[in-house]
Formats: C-alpha cells, sequence, structure tokens
C-alpha cells in the first residue's frame, strides 16, 4: 500500500480526466482554486470515498464534476441547504461545498447566514469572480464600484458585500480569504478550514478573464491575477464594510477563528443529556 | 393495553414516518402543518433520528434531499405557500431520484389565503407544480387512520421507485382526532431501497434496468458518482444530446407506468351498477360517502369512486367504475381541478359535472345529495 501522507501531490489521482477537455474558460481562475482544493484534501489524507462535494449553479457550480469523489450538483444557491442535511445523516463524510459570489451570497444568502449560524463542521469554498459567468456576466453582489457587467451598462453602482466580514458576523467559526495567484496560501487556508471543526468559510479571489475582465478592459489573466496581488494582501487590512465602493486592500488570510461549539456534536450532547439520560 | 390510539391527523402522520423508517426530517413552521414538526421533533431523537427546523421552505427540501441522498429516509411537510417554495427541490429530486415524502395539509389559497380553512386547492400543484416532465406519486387519505397507512405507504413507494411521492391531507383530516388501531401495523416490514451493489469501475448510476429503477450508489461505498439535475446520460454526468435526452427522460417517465399496478390504489364502493358516481378524495369522499348513503335510500343507484392515489390518475379502474353511470359528480374543495382530469375520460352517455367550494368550508354531504337531484332533474 502506498503511504498517501509521504507520496506527492498529483493532481490525475483527484479528477475524472475522462471528462475533459474541461468546461472553464481559458484563464479562469476556478481550476486553480480547484487545484488547491485538492492538494489540501490529498495533504489531509482525506479518501476519496469518503468526499463529498457539494455545489450549486454557475460556472463554481460546474467545478465538483471533474473531482473524483461523491459529486452533487444541486440547484441555484442551495447547496448548503443539501450539504446539512448530507452531513447530519452522514457525519462519516468530509462535505465541501463549492459555491459562487452569486450563488452564496445573492439566491443562497440566507443559507449562507444560517449555515454560519449554526456552525455545523462543513468546509464552504465560494469562488469570487465578481459576476455571474455563466449566464454572461451580469452584475453581482461583489462587482467592483463603476465595473461595467451586461446589467450595469453604465457601470455598477451598488454597494458589495464583504463576504468575509458576512460569514464571522453571522458566526461562521472559521473564516479566510486568498487569491488563487498565491496557490500554495490558498491551500494552506483551505487545508486549515477543512480541519477546523466547525463551519469554515473560505473566500476565494477568482478571474472571470472572458467575460467580466474583458468587459472591463482588466487585461489577460495574469495581469488579472497579478493586480489582486496589489491589492488583496494579508499585510494590510482595509474593510469592505466601510468602503463599500472600494473593495480593495483587503486583508487575506485566516480571517477569524474560534471555538464555538459544532452543531452535529451539540445536537447530540443535548439528546444524550435529556432523551437518553 | 389497547393497540388504539386517539391520535390527529398530522401526529398519525409523524408516527407513521417513524415506523416507515424516517430517521431525518427537516421543515419550516407553517399552519396547517406544523404539528407534524412537532411531533417529529419529539420523536426523531428517541430513535436516533435527526430533527432540524431549517431557514426556510426551500433549505428544508434541500436538507431532506441531502440527507436522503447521503442514504436516510426523509421526510417534510408544508402547506400551500410553503409547497409552493419546495417545488423547484421537489423537481431536482424526481430528476435526480431521490427518494423522500413530502406531506401538504392543504389550506385555504390563493397566496397565504386562509392558513386555518381546509381547502383542496392544490390538485394541480402537486401533480405540475414543479417545471418540466417529471414522475410523481401523489397520495390522498381520507381518514387519521388511513394518513397512518398512507405516510408509511408513500415511503416504501418512494424508497422502492426513487420517485418522490407527496401526501395530499386537507386541513380538516390534519387536525381531526381519531382513533387508530395499531394492532394492524405491527407487522408491516417497510421496504428498503435497492443500494448498488455491482462493480465499481464503469458503474452506471442511471443505467436502464428491467425494472426500471436503478439501484442508487451510497456515499462511501466507493462509487464516487456525480449526481445533478442537469439532464444526465446513464453515467450520472450532463448530456446536450438529443437522442440520450429522449432516452433517459423516457426511461424517467415509464419508470412510474411500468410500476403502476404497485403505484395504483382505489377504493370503490357500489360502483357496478351505479347511474350516479361521486368521485371525491380527501374530507370530500368522506361527505360523499354519506351523501351516497342518502341517494340510496332515495332510490337512486350512486357509488363513490375514491382515488386514495390521486396522481397517477388510476384512468383504467375509473373507466370501469363509471361504465353505467350517467353522471360522474366530482365534488372538490377548489374551483374545479380534479374535474379537468376527469373530462379526458368522459364518454357518451356520461356528463361530468362539478361541485365547488373555495370559501374555507368543507362540502357538506346534503350539499351534494341536492346537487345530484338537481342534475337528474334537469336532465
Amino acid at each position: 500500500m502506498l503511504n498517501k501522507t509521504k507520496a506527492a501531490f498529483e493532481i490525475r489521482d483527484y479528477i475524472r480526466e475522462d471528462l475533459f477537455p474541461h468546461f472553464m474558460c481559458p484563464g479562469c481562475g476556478h481550476g486553480i482554486a480547484m487545484r488547491a482544493l485538492l492538494w489540501a484534501i490529498h495533504d489531509l489524507n482525506i479518501d476519496k470515498d469518503k468526499l463529498a462535494i457539494v455545489s450549486g449553479i454557475g460556472c463554481s457550480g460546474r467545478v465538483g464534476a471533474y473531482i473524483d469523489a461523491n459529486t452533487f450538483h444541486t440547484t441555484h444557491g442551495r447547496p448548503l441547504t443539501f450539504a446539512t442535511g448530507l452531513k447530519l445523516a452522514r457525519p462519516d463524510l468530509q462535505v465541501i461545498v463549492i459555491t459562487g459570489d452569486g450563488d452564496c451570497l445573492a439566491i443562497g444568502g440566507n443559507h449562507l447566514i444560517h449555515a454560519c449560524r449554526r456552525n455545523l463542521d462543513i468546509t464552504c469554498l465560494m469562488l469570487n469572480n465578481e459576476t455571474y459567468g455563466m449566464t454572461g456576466g451580469q452584475v453581482s453582489p461583489t462587482t467592483t464600484r463603476d465595473r461595467y457587467t451586461t446589467t450595469t451598462p453604465e457601470g455598477n453602482y451598488e454597494p458589495v458585500f464583504d463576504a468575509c466580514e458576512l460569514a464571522q458576523g453571522a458566526g461562521a467559526g472559521f473564516v479566510g480569504r486568498e487569491i488563487t495567484l498565491q496557490t500554495p496560501s490558498l491551500k494552506s487556508l483551505i487545508q486549515q478550514g477543512i480541519a477546523h471543526p466547525g463551519f469554515s468559510f473560505l473566500e476565494v479571489i477568482s478571474d472571470c478573464t472572458e467575460v467580466y475582465g474583458r468587459k472591463n478592459d482588466l487585461g489577460e489573466s495574469p495581469q488579472m491575477v497579478l493586480s489582486q496581488k496589489s491589492e488583496f494582501r494579508s499585510d494590510s487590512y482595509g474593510m469592505i464594510a466601510d468602503e463599500v465602493f472600494q473593495p480593495r486592500n483587503v486583508k487575506t488570510g485566516v480571517l477569524h477563528k474560534s471555538d464555538r461549539p459544532e452543531y452535529a456534536e451539540a445536537y447530540q450532547q443535548r439528546i444524550t443529556d435529556r432523551v437518553k439520560k | 393495553m389497547s393497540s388504539v390510539l386517539n391520535l390527529q391527523g398530522n401526529h398519525a402522520c409523524a408516527l407513521a414516518a417513524i415506523a416507515a423508517g424516517c430517521r431525518f426530517y427537516a421543515g419550516y413552521p407553517i399552519t396547517p402543518s406544523s404539528e407534524v414538526a412537532e411531533r417529529m421533533s419529539l420523536e426523531l431523537p428517541a430513535v436516533d433520528g435527526i430533527f432540524i427546523q431549517m431557514e426556510d421552505e426551500i433549505a428544508s427540501m434541500g436538507a431532506v434531499i441531502g440527507a436522503s441522498l447521503g442514504g436516510a429516509k426523509t421526510m417534510t411537510a408544508t402547506s400551500g405557500p410553503g409547497f409552493s417554495l419546495k417545488q423547484e427541490h421537489l423537481g431536482y429530486a424526481a430528476a435526480t431520484e431521490v427518494p423522500c415524502v413530502i406531506i401538504n395539509v392543504m389550506r385555504g389559497g390563493p397566496s397565504t389565503g386562509m392558513p386555518t380553512r381546509p381547502a383542496q386547492g392544490d390538485v394541480m400543484q402537486a401533480r405540475w407544480g414543479t417545471h418540466g416532465d417529471h414522475p410523481i406519486i401523489v397520495l390522498t387519505p381520507w381518514s387519521v387512520e388511513e394518513v397512518y397507512e398512507q405516510t408509511m405507504r408513500a415511503f416504501d413507494l418512494s424508497e422502492a421507485l426513487r420517485i418522490p411521492v407527496v401526501v395530499l391531507i386537507d386541513e380538516v383530516i390534519g387536525h381531526l382526532v381519531e382513533s387508530v388501531d395499531m394492532a394492524r401495523f405491527k407487522a408491516v416490514k417497510p421496504v428498503e431501497r435497492k443500494w448498488a451493489d455491482s462493480k465499481k469501475q464503469g458503474f452506471q448510476p442511471y443505467a436502464i434496468t428491467e425494472d426500471f429503477v436503478p439501484p442508487m450508489p451510497r456515499p462511501g461505498d466507493g462509487y464516487r458518482t456525480h449526481t445533478t439535475g442537469l439532464t444526465h446520460a446513464e453515467s450520472g454526468f450532463p448530456t446536450q444530446d438529443p437522442e440520450t435526452g429522449q432516452r433517459v427522460i423516457s426511461r424517467l417517465l415509464d419508470k412510474l407506468e411500468h410500476h403502476n399496478k404497485l403505484v395504483e390504489s382505489v377504493e370503490q364502493t357500489d360502483c357496478e351498477d351505479a347511474e350516479v358516481v361521486i368521485v371525491a378524495f380527501g374530507i370530500t369522499a368522506r361527505a360523499a360517502q354519506s351523501a351516497i348513503a342518502l341517494l340510496q335510500k332515495a332510490g337512486i343507484k350512486a357509488g363513490l369512486f375514491r382515488p386514495i392515489t390521486l396522481w397517477p390518475f388510476p384512468d383504467q379502474s375509473y373507466a370501469s367504475a363509471t361504465r353505467n353511470a350517467r353522471l360522474v359528480l366530482v365534488p372538490e374543495m377548489n374551483a374545479g381541478q380534479l374535474i379537468v382530469e376527469i373530462e379526458r375520460y368522459q364518454k357518451d352517455g356520461t356528463s361530468v359535472v362539478g361541485l365547488n367550494r373555495y370559501d374555507g368550508e368543507a362540502i357538506a354531504p346534503q350539499q351534494i345529495v341536492n346537487k345530484v337531484k338537481e342534475v337528474l332533474q334537469n336532465a
């Protein structure tokens, strides 16, 4: 038997290669996020048979299908609800949700805050590319001010959500953010998130080159991720909530960690104390 | 100790679910179904089950499907507005073939309607509420005892066929308290889901099997399959190939057709030589039963046709039950929904007439008697 912990990470061991060529556009950051996730899974020595990937709808929702695990492509905005049922019924599974900024913060916003509040042991990876890429690049709750989308022809005038602040405020046990360019840091963040016993919310700053980048003249993928590097860094912290129109200079890394009781554990404890005493 | 319990319809529903093996319930409070959730929150922990009150109706249906994908027998309960919210996920369960039971204790509509008043306004929503062509089974009990029986049966059908099953109860039956003799349910053995137990390499989660019900892969067993609401090939992965799309959706619909005998359940009273057949379900069928006794006393040959399985509509049994009928009366607590289906099978020499009430009151036996007499006089 091969000792997995000692073997180097080989992405081919974790993907469904027969489905390739994949679905993502050239330059899309989602593939890098997937790589970082699988790398973390490898380093944590998680059994693929016990791994459940639950995703929603949109570009982020399609990532799951390429992962060689138990994969569930659910409905728009609701992957956290499926994951909640799955994790409660099957605590032995490692449940990871892959969602997007529209999926998680707009149509699924209610589920996000309640998942954070419950603090059930699920890892939620939100791939933030600031737009609805699958439907042609409409404005999302994280679209930067003044940027053009197919539904903000005069530039975006809506305030943005700071997803991490939101998750922390709602009670998530672990909150972090990383850009795709820093793949080893992203991998490390995901690893810590998965290992955390409770709900972990991880925002991945991805990039939509083909639709959003093109429309806003942000350059090719390398330029987009390099500009992210200057705007998102771990050594400077500016709260988006205070500068709603300027989501720049945003902190990355582990942003919040608490040891609030994990939901399923608290549930079982209550039952043991009250019903089976 | 007596085996007879005095039970409210909604409580009977919860107890039947536990007896059928339900170990996961997710719900959201809504009148007049909340007692189902309340009772489940009391019963489930004692049998190592999970109860969770979710943040909304959509979330509870999502959690129910998620838990069922994990292997649990699952249920949720709701009423009109909540049932509307659950429709997208109901379609997901139908498309991905995830067993689950949905209780809908019907109240007056449309919209918020009359939350505490009875109605039967969800006949069509139960069948066609979610988008696209899909299989669904709808059961309609008419007593507390039958709520128990049909809730258990809902689990059996759902697990056996991998089709979501809706139990359509009206507010009267949901809140009615009647005695139920539990002795007859003691020996009932719940049906268990057919789990995949074949070679993992090249496993096709949606293979076209002889009985049209593919064995379900359980996460953790090593199949590592993909589940999606996108139209998917036998492999489980999405397809846009027209030929495949046609084939897999046909299999989904044929599944129900193929198991028609198992799914169908009707009750016929004095239909053989009936000139007047009353077609009714739920509390309305009980009014019809009393009306039939009164009509027979008055010398009118009347019978009752009660579709316990409302969808798929038992068309052949209906045709046979009404072969001698001059009049088919369809009383229902809505503006005329079931009658639309019945009119499809109308034949020469039989008139199909509706009796409709949507004022938040149940239909009384005398109303049915009067309507029959009125129609016969004017014929």
